[in-house]
């Protein structure tokens, strides 16, 4: 009698995810290298598009005769502050309400009418109020901070497993101690994604505000080197956003590694 | 300490806003140093028992109350071994076991010494750094319990702390339990719907009704102790049980037929 042999294939190969960890180098240096063919060619003008070896030279240049780096300072500075004073007093708001039935009741209302409101929409009353100076743009990030990082917290604080808070009460937990050991660190994974949040539109409106009323930083760079016609400085300053919107991204990912060690990875 | 309990009643509202009667009229005391199992079919409210013993859960009416020689400093009256370990996911081992002792601000050498000790009479030695999610089952309930036992609480409450581990993990942490037991002579009030594991670790036997929980009856376990996985081959030990299982029997049919049980938010 004849005799039937089925052996077992793996039938969930189709669902695998490589890593392709060349690809993802390659698709990148492809883009670069397919602009610098296409302005090369004289096929697009470099007056619209610079070659990317042309923009980095030009970063050179100003990275050395220092005209980079003041304005680079002068945004890092701006994006620190606007960013520090937002994600605190969004932390601190958030747990607040998270956490306190009154507050919740206060807070919750406002936030709602005025998280809507396109930030940069205040500018001209933040200038209004604070002056053309530093603080009118420190204040319109550290605003479009604020509200991710306080929603984000709120959610946070609001998934603390009740168990937990439970089993510190019982080992004799006040209402600070459960904020500090149990509320905080159950909200800590929300506020690192509220803190990337934050960074994207902490740039968004920094360049938003420079581009407005400046006199230094990359968003001023940016617009002077448009009105100029000078596009290569303008890729410049496009680049260097890019970059810092990367490293940002890297830096809270970091961050939240070394905070967040009991994570099961 | 002794604990008592008197007239206690618990009813909380469902979602539909009924009222449902947790407990009814519960009354039993605790006898310092010993060691009382509260045994019930799902639903009866013995979880609830638990949490208002421990001042987790209000009472409806009733109360409460501790009575004994006055405890030095702030020495917590009780402290609770969860079911589900309720173990700090950002906190080691050592700083899950340390946590009660912070709250009643025992500091430094003190803390070290304390945390030390009771690590080791659970056989946690070597784990100190460990996270929880890096442990068994096994070892982190040994974490929950060497956390409740090291604020040395008059009374140690366990809320049916082996129900989420395996069978064989089960048998051996109450082994261990009943030799810490055996040396620290706590009083102990142990919260289970295993009926054999109540018979083996206990002085008593309080068995609740379904819902409405209500004493049915507190079966005394005559078997000597030290106890020994062996006596539950003794007759002693089977002609317990089975008469226990005789007062539950149809309520936990009953229970098993009930789909409330099910959406039950048993505290």
């Amino acid at each position: 009698m004849a005799v039937e042999r089925l052996v077992v294939a793996d039938r969930t190969a189709f669902l695998r995810r490589p890593d392709y960890r060349t690809v993802r180098v390659l698709a990148l240096l492809g883009v670069v290298v397919l602009w610098e063919l296409v302005t090369r060619t004289g096929w697009v003008s470099s007056l619209f598009l610079p070659a990317p070896s042309g923009v980095l030279a030009e970063g050179l240049d100003m990275a050395r005769s220092g005209q980079l780096l003041v304005h680079l300072v002068t945004s890092l500075e701006r994006l620190a502050w606007g960013f520090g004073v937002g994600a605190v007093t969004g932390v601190g708001v958030g747990v607040a309400v998270g956490f306190f039935a009154l507050a919740d009741a206060v807070v919750q209302p406002i936030i709602a009418a005025t998280f809507p409101i396109p930030k940069i929409a205040l500018l001209p009353l933040l200038i209004l109020w604070l002056g053309i100076g530093e603080a009118s743009k420190v204040a319109v990030v550290a605003l479009g901070v604020f509200f991710p990082m306080a929603i984000n917290t709120y959610a946070g604080v609001r998934q603390a497993d009740p168990l937990l808070i439970r089993a510190a009460v019982s080992f004799g937990a006040g209402r600070w101690s459960v904020i500090r050991k149990v509320v905080l660190p159950s909200a800590l994974p929300m506020i690192f994604a509220g803190l990337k949040l934050g960074a994207g539109t902490a740039l968004l409106l920094l360049v938003a505000a420079e581009q407005i009323a400046a006199d230094a930083g990359i968003g001023f760079l940016i617009l002077q080197s448009g009105n100029l016609m000078e596009t290569t400085r303008l890729m410049v300053g496009i680049v260097v956003l890019s970059l810092l919107g990367v490293a940002s991204y890297w830096a809270i990912g970091a961050l939240e590694r070394a905070v967040i060690r009991w994570r099961h990875t | 300490m002794r604990v008592v309990v008197e007239h206690l009643d618990k009813t909380y509202h469902d979602r539909r806003g009924r009222d449902v009667v947790a407990l009814r009229q519960v009354d039993f005391a605790v006898e310092a140093r010993e060691f009382v199992a509260v045994l019930g079919p799902s639903g009866c409210g013995k979880s609830t028992l638990l949490g208002i013993i421990a001042g987790l859960l209000p009472a409806t009416s009733g109360r409460v109350y501790f009575e004994g020689e006055p405890r030095p400093g702030r020495a917590p009256v009780t402290a609770t071994v969860f079911q589900e370990f309720a173990l700090f996911p950002w906190r080691t081992v050592r700083a899950n076991v340390e946590l009660g002792l912070e709250e009643l601000g025992v500091a430094g050498r003190e803390r070290e010494e304390r945390t030390r000790r009771y690590l080791d009479m659970t056989g946690l030695a070597g784990f100190e750094g460990k996270y929880p999610h890096q442990l068994s089952g096994g070892m982190r309930q040994r974490v929950g319990i060497a956390r409740a036992l090291a604020v040395e609480p008059a009374v140690l409450l366990l809320d049916e702390p082996f129900s989420a581990l395996d069978a064989q993990t089960r048998t051996l942490m109450m082994d261990e339990l009943l030799g810490i037991w055996e040396r620290t002579r706590q009083t102990i009030l142990y919260v289970t719907h295993n009926i054999q594991e109540a018979v083996f670790m206990a002085d008593r036997v309080i068995v609740l009704s379904r819902r409405p929980g209500e004493v049915l009856e507190a079966v005394p376990i005559e078997l000597p102790r030290p106890r020994r996985e062996s006596q539950q081959g003794d007759p002693v030990f089977v002609q317990t049980a089975d008469r226990i299982w005789g007062l539950i029997k149809s309520q936990a049919q009953a229970a098993l037929l009930d789909d409330q049980t099910v959406t039950e938010a048993e505290g």
